[in-house]
């Protein structure tokens, strides 16, 4: 009964410090807030895992904001429900108590929750995977950013790298969808700004088995390179094989969504000259994320899992850096942990980088994807440049 | 004059050529509609999954050879394994005749409710397929790709445009050829081919003299079948094969057979090459075939596209419903569908 009595205290008094605000015995909350169901399962898995990784990490060095124990709380975003995303959202910040959001997994979900939720409750919220151009521009307070890079940052890559080649004029079709588009319109920006021309748009459908018709569209247009802001097993591939079957373009600029083995394996060195860019890093820290996991269920540098990662690591760097979880205060360390000038700290060496803001240092995070985050809170994003060399893409280098 | 062959040239690669292929591909399609209507006298919507049954066979077959090391040298492989994509269509068309269709024949249902019956058969065969081989894009095509490739026609030329003849655009039409003189020979020359002519134009005449109306039936499925397979066969070699790509197909098919009168052979294969060409013309840009006849450094603004290429079943969807209001019967009179 004394026992009873005893716990049945201890509750009413963390509860009342909870009230009065964070009490040093309280595990601190981040939400995971992710795409756990729909479009993004498969991808969202082994995000979670790294970004739980992190936290992890952080509540294990026993130094974090005096020896505070971190925990990760779960929500699931959808990739198309803004509703759901929303609901969930709601359920993290109020009922449990987040003080930080790593999440969500898609651009759609991202903006509604970063609409309804984010600023009406004054949360931080860092987006691992999210890269519509619109998130640059909308209105956040200052507590959104974004660990992945906006694809109008690879549509600009891609516009230097033509000038850089000299090649002024250039065809571009695009998968009819989201990506696609958004991306499309980032490189015609880009390019047209430059100098360069775009002689045709086309849209491809993909699943289809003939895009001759679309290929003799562009073709009439004409242009030194085809830009294909398309899939690599989809419709991408089938504009590229009308394209040579019909002699229209034998060079092609390829997007991420086009850069993989299976497009070499298929076309040979029949795409030789033709130039990719995927985002892509020369540091060390992806392989030492891959190295973490380890014998854990995953992969460390699986598809935006080191941007995972990074997003629960700057999320606590940040209130270690202000001393402080309130939203309000650490959101303004966000952008300082994360640049220059500062110890660097890779994936790993998070007690290291807790350590220095502990004694007052400066870090400069780099983690998974060799992070630099520029204005407005978004990753500048780390781009490889590749070249189809006898049928093998072959690194030229990294932007 | 030399402007004039370079937009001839430029003509014949993005229009001539692959409209020639795809209208001998349609063709094949549509001869098996049409047989099946003017015997069995519904339209067969399963038509264009039997071709995906078949050119899956073909193509697990091809895979088969290909591991073996067996191959046709210069030839496409599956060339090889497509008796036994025909024979798999075929032992697939017979097995749902006898389990399906036969029933209801034996009820004497209305022509719609067959038309019913196909589609259900055709989600069966597309659910069949995609068991089997999955829903993936799958390439198949080996041996030489190009006969001529534009490069080469441009040194051997000194044209300025070049024109690419792929191995499977010619291997399509002669093998479409073949297969169309063979069936018209069958048709008009042997007495079965004289039996099913007869059946097609009387039923009750032709029970009369003593034909016999499941033998029919059956050498129509054989026929059927065999088309569809070699028709899907020579469509996933030019291009690719993807079992949702059957789906679409079904409807140039239907307007070439309509366009052309159902139930004529002959009509099918005019059909299904006008609705080749229309696809393929409607959706060009002609921006550079005109520059090249204009004047010196004359070129359009524009790039003179009559309609977006992402309209292309648009045309034959214009092309269903103009023959259907103005000419039900088709080009060569053929059956209405009532």
């Amino acid at each position: 009964m004394r026992k009873f009595l005893a716990t049945l205290l201890t509750a009413a008094v963390s509860t009342g410090a909870l009230a009065g605000g964070a009490s040093a015995q309280d595990a601190v909350k981040i939400g995971m807030l992710q795409g756990f169901t729909g479009p993004t399962e498969s991808l969202v898995k082994p995000m979670a895992l790294g970004g739980e990784m992190a936290i992890k990490e952080v509540s294990d060095s026993g130094i974090f904001l005096g020896g505070r124990e971190v925990v990760s709380v779960r929500g699931d975003s959808t990739c198309i429900d803004a509703a759901a995303a929303t609901a969930a959202a709601t359920r993290l910040v109020t009922s449990e108590g987040v003080v930080g959001i790593n999440g969500a997994t898609c651009s759609g979900a991202t903006t509604a929750v970063l609409n309804n939720v984010v600023r009406a409750n004054g949360v931080v919220m860092i987006s691992p995977s999210a890269t519509s151009p619109a998130l640059s521009t909308i209105e956040d307070d200052g507590y959104f950013f974004r660990t992945a890079p906006s694809d109008a940052r690879q549509g600009q890559i891609i516009a230097d790298i033509l000038q850089r080649r000299e090649i002024g004029t250039a065809a571009l079709t695009y998968t009819n969808n989201d990506y696609g588009k958004g991306l499309a319109d980032a490189i015609q920006a880009a390019f047209e700004k430059n100098g360069g021309t775009i002689t045709a748009v086309a849209a491809h459908e993909d699943g289809k088995a003939d895009y001759s018709a679309e290929v003799g569209t562009l073709a009439a247009a004409g242009g030194e390179v085809l830009i294909v802001a398309g899939y690599l097993d989809q419709g991408g591939k089938g504009m590229i094989q009308a394209s040579l079957d019909t002699g229209a373009f034998d060079k092609f600029v390829l997007p991420d969504g086009m850069v993989g083995e299976s497009l070499t394996d298929n076309f040979g060195d029949a795409l030789d000259g033709s130039i990719g860019t995927n985002p892509g890093t020369d540091s060390p820290g992806a392989d030492m994320l891959a190295k973490l996991s380890e014998g854990k269920d995953f992969k460390g540098d699986d598809p935006y899992v080191p941007e995972c990662y990074d997003a629960s690591a700057l999320l606590l760097l940040a209130m270690q850096a202000a001393n402080s979880t309130d939203p309000s205060v650490y959101k303004d360390k966000i952008m300082e942990v994360s640049n220059a000038p500062g110890e660097k700290i890779f994936p790993g060496e998070l007690k290291k980088g807790l350590q220095i803001l502990a004694d007052g240092g400066d870090i400069d995070y780099v983690g998974g994807t060799a992070l630099e985050m520029i204005e407005p809170g978004e990753s500048a994003g780390s781009f490889r440049e590749t070249e189809i060399k006898g049928g093998k893409w072959e690194t030229v280098m990294y932007h | 004059m030399e402007d004039i062959v370079n937009a001839l040239a430029l003509f014949a690669n993005y229009v001539a050529v692959p409209a020639t292929a795809y209208g001998a591909q349609l063709a094949l399609g549509a001869l098996g509609v049409t047989l099946i209507f003017g015997i069995l006298r519904f339209a067969n919507f399963a038509h264009g999954e039997m071709m995906s049954f078949g050119t899956m066979a073909t193509i697990l077959v091809t895979w088969g050879l290909q591991d073996a090391g067996i191959g046709l040298g210069p030839f496409p492989t599956a060339l090889l394994a497509l008796p036994v994509g025909i024979l798999a269509a075929i032992t697939m068309a017979l097995v749902v005749d006898r389990t399906v269709f036969r029933f209801y024949r034996r009820q004497r249902s209305n022509p719609i409710v067959f038309a019913i019956v196909s589609v259900g058969v055709m989600f069966l065969l597309a659910g069949l397929v995609r068991i089997i081989i999955g829903p993936d894009d799958q390439s198949f095509a080996d041996g030489a790709r190009f006969v001529i490739n534009a490069r080469e026609f441009k040194e051997l030329t000194g044209l300025e445009e070049g024109i690419a003849i792929k191995q499977t655009q010619i291997i399509t039409v002669v093998v479409a050829g073949a297969v169309v003189a063979a069936l018209f020979w069958f048709l008009q020359k042997t007495r079965s081919g004289k039996a099913m002519r007869a059946y097609s134009d009387d039923e009750d005449l032709a029970l009369l003299s003593g034909i016999s109306p499941e033998r029919v039936v059956a050498i129509c499925w054989i026929i059927a079948a065999a088309l569809a397979a070699i028709a899907g066969t020579l469509y996933g070699l030019d291009k690719t094969y993807k079992p949702f790509i059957f789906l679409q197909i079904l409807l140039p098919i239907f307007a070439a057979t309509i366009l052309g009168g159902i139930g004529q052979p002959v009509g099918a294969i005019l059909g299904a090459f006008i609705v080749a060409f229309s696809e393929v013309m409607v959706t060009y840009a002609f921006r550079k075939f005109l520059a090249y006849l204009g004047p010196q450094d004359w070129a359009p603004d524009g790039l003179v596209q009559l309609l977006s290429t992402d309209y292309k079943f648009a045309v034959s969807f214009i092309i269903l419903v103009v023959v259907l209001l103005i000419r039900p019967t088709g080009i060569i009179r053929g059956k209405v569908i009532v």
